[in-house]
């Protein structure tokens, strides 16, 4: 007997341009890396297939321009996306495709069972409104309506991850790149989601804060049980987070496996290239 | 030349367009309607969506008050009564139950409104989520998804910062259980005069090309926090030092050479009229 997925994404394609037939075929001949170049088509993410199981960190590694960030931004319905599926393990949503549902029913969703941590924090905090109400405002959008709870596990979420809670009403713009990311962190984790996307968090942060992030990370999932997908271009982050990994290359998914199997033993020769540049 | 002379300053044209956006925004509460904004004789963010409403709606047997913050005599109030019993011959009067349309900036007269009567609000900024989302695009999609967080986040952070919720004019309000709508600079006195009053209530903002409305006996509810209710300002222990009003929203003075505050109606024709029945018994026991 298997456990079934908590996420199941089949087939997600996000292209920009109409597409034609020279490039309809998965494997065509005429395409450059991912352009067509009769009609012009871009293809961000082409054909990716996965299952995210309940409590496991899934990585997904490739080169810059793969198409990583775009599968995250589908699947948060930051983008819409071409075709493709994706269906949740819930009461709610049960056998549903997610990308069907109307505006208003995504935005529950992502409310109440995803967590984003985007690169930039830019994205993902409103950088003009303290911290403290930058969780705020994932709970109420949540359905919150109470500022003692809210603040609490604000608070608690701080403490988690480690940022001074003397600090809590100040605006995250006057934080640095890494209390900044934690800050993030903690909106993301606000209302106990169980799926947590990470998008190349650590890029753009010096070592010892990446570890300190990284930590912070690693004791969430051990703690709560969050299933998480980590993207990543940065392999020692990846062999540090993810049980498995998918890798990317021209928005396809060229290999996936266990992340040692992955990184001990490369198949395809973009990984082995990405793997061994590494050392 | 030949000058024809339109009633009520507006060709039919317009005033027809005026009046379908105000029938859409009646349909829809608390949902803005963009309109056309047209040129009028007063500048932009001078009243020119209440004006434009106003000429809209007016008839030859219609009786106008025009008030600028609670008082009938300031400029503004008094070159808009000008303007359309110019163009339209309507009487004006400060009496406010006397009015059938009250064009009235930042603040809902005193006196109950009843269901013969039309109050238009002049609105600065129609957009509730402006603050927050700056693109019109942006707040459509928020509107029509009914993601209010925005909103929502205002409040909180100001609670986070200051200890309470710190508007003093357009506290948000929810209409009919659906639209967040900014009530126009009004105090927050005032928004409970909105819940379920017997008069139409439209809001026009000129400069923003917007129309809406809370229609008759509709729900108004604003914005507060299970923790944090909603509160009018406190007028406790104070009292209007003309008429003795304790019950009314009441404008904080400074007497120059004492120092000392003192309250007075902002209301004017309000504490008007309280003062003429007093003078007026006093004459009767006088009389007797």
């Amino acid at each position: 007997m298997f456990e079934q997925p908590l996420l199941q994404v089949k087939n997600v394609t996000k292209k920009y341009g109409a597409g034609c037939q020279k490039c309809a075929a998965l494997h065509s001949e005429v395409m450059i890396k991912n352009y067509c170049p009769v009609c012009r088509t871009v293809y961000a993410c082409r054909d990716v297939s996965f299952d995210l199981y309940s409590g496991e960190i899934l990585g997904i590694v490739g080169e810059s321009g793969s198409g990583k960030s775009t599968l995250m931004q589908c699947l948060y319905f930051d983008l819409e996306t071409s075709s493709g599926e994706v269906y949740m393990e819930s009461s709610e949503w049960q056998g549903e495709n997610l990308f069907y549902l109307s505006a208003k029913q995504k935005r529950s969703i992502r409310n109440s069972k995803f967590g984003m941590v985007y690169q930039n924090p830019i994205h993902g905090l409103k950088m003009e409104y303290s911290a403290i109400s930058n969780i705020g405002e994932k709970l109420i959008a949540a359905g919150n309506r109470n500022v003692k709870e809210m603040e609490s596990i604000g608070n608690t979420l701080f403490r988690e991850v480690e940022i001074p809670l003397f600090r809590s009403k100040e605006k995250p713009l006057h934080f640095s790149g890494g209390m900044q990311q934690r800050v993030q962190i903690a909106k993301a984790l606000s209302n106990n989601p169980p799926i947590l996307f990470l998008d190349e968090i650590t890029t753009g942060l010096d070592l010892s804060v990446q570890a300190n992030v990284l930590d912070v990370i690693k004791n969430i999932q051990v703690e709560y049980g969050v299933s998480m997908i980590v993207v990543s271009h940065d392999l020692a982050v990846i062999r540090m987070l993810a049980d498995r990994t998918l890798v990317m290359l021209d928005g396809q998914v060229i290999e996936k496996g266990l992340t040692d199997q992955i990184l001990e033993d490369p198949q395809h020769h973009f990984t082995q290239q990405l793997v061994y540049s590494l050392i | 030349m030949k000058l024809i002379r339109h009633f009520a300053y507006f060709d039919e044209g317009a005033k027809k367009e005026i009046r379908r956006a105000t029938l859409k925004a009646v349909a829809i509460p608390g949902y803005q309607v963009p309109f056309a904004s047209r040129e009028v004789p007063i500048g932009r963010g001078w009243g020119t969506g209440g004006l434009q409403l106003t000429l809209s709606l007016i008839g030859k047997n219609d009786v106008l008050k025009v008030i600028d913050q609670g008082s009938d005599e300031s400029v503004n109030a008094v070159s808009i009564k000008k303007l359309v019993q110019e163009t339209t011959g309507v009487s004006c009067t400060d009496d406010t139950r006397k009015a059938s349309i009250i064009q009235s900036r930042h603040r809902i007269p005193e006196v109950p409104l009843t269901k013969e009567q039309i109050i238009v609000l002049q609105v600065p900024e129609p957009e509730p989520l402006r603050d927050i989302e700056k693109s019109e695009h942006q707040t459509k999609i928020l509107h029509a998804e009914e993601d209010y967080s925005g909103a929502w986040l205002q409040l909180f952070e100001q609670i986070m910062i200051i200890g309470s919720t710190t508007t003093h004019a357009n506290h948000p309000v929810v209409v009919n259980n659906r639209y967040v709508m900014a009530p126009s600079p009004i105090p927050r006195f005032d928004n409970e005069k909105m819940h379920q009053s017997e008069a139409l209530i439209l809001l026009g903002a000129g400069r923003e090309k917007k129309i809406y409305a809370v229609p008759p006996y509709t729900n108004v509810t604003s914005l507060a926090f299970d923790d944090y209710t909603f509160r009018v300002e406190n007028f406790d222990g104070k009292a209007c030092h003309l008429c003795n009003a304790t019950d009314v929203f009441l404008d904080e003075l400074v007497n120059e050479e004492t120092g000392e505050t003192y309250f007075q109606c902002n209301d004017s024709s309000y504490c008007l009229e309280r003062l003429n029945k007093k003078t007026s018994r006093e004459e009767v026991e006088v009389n007797v």
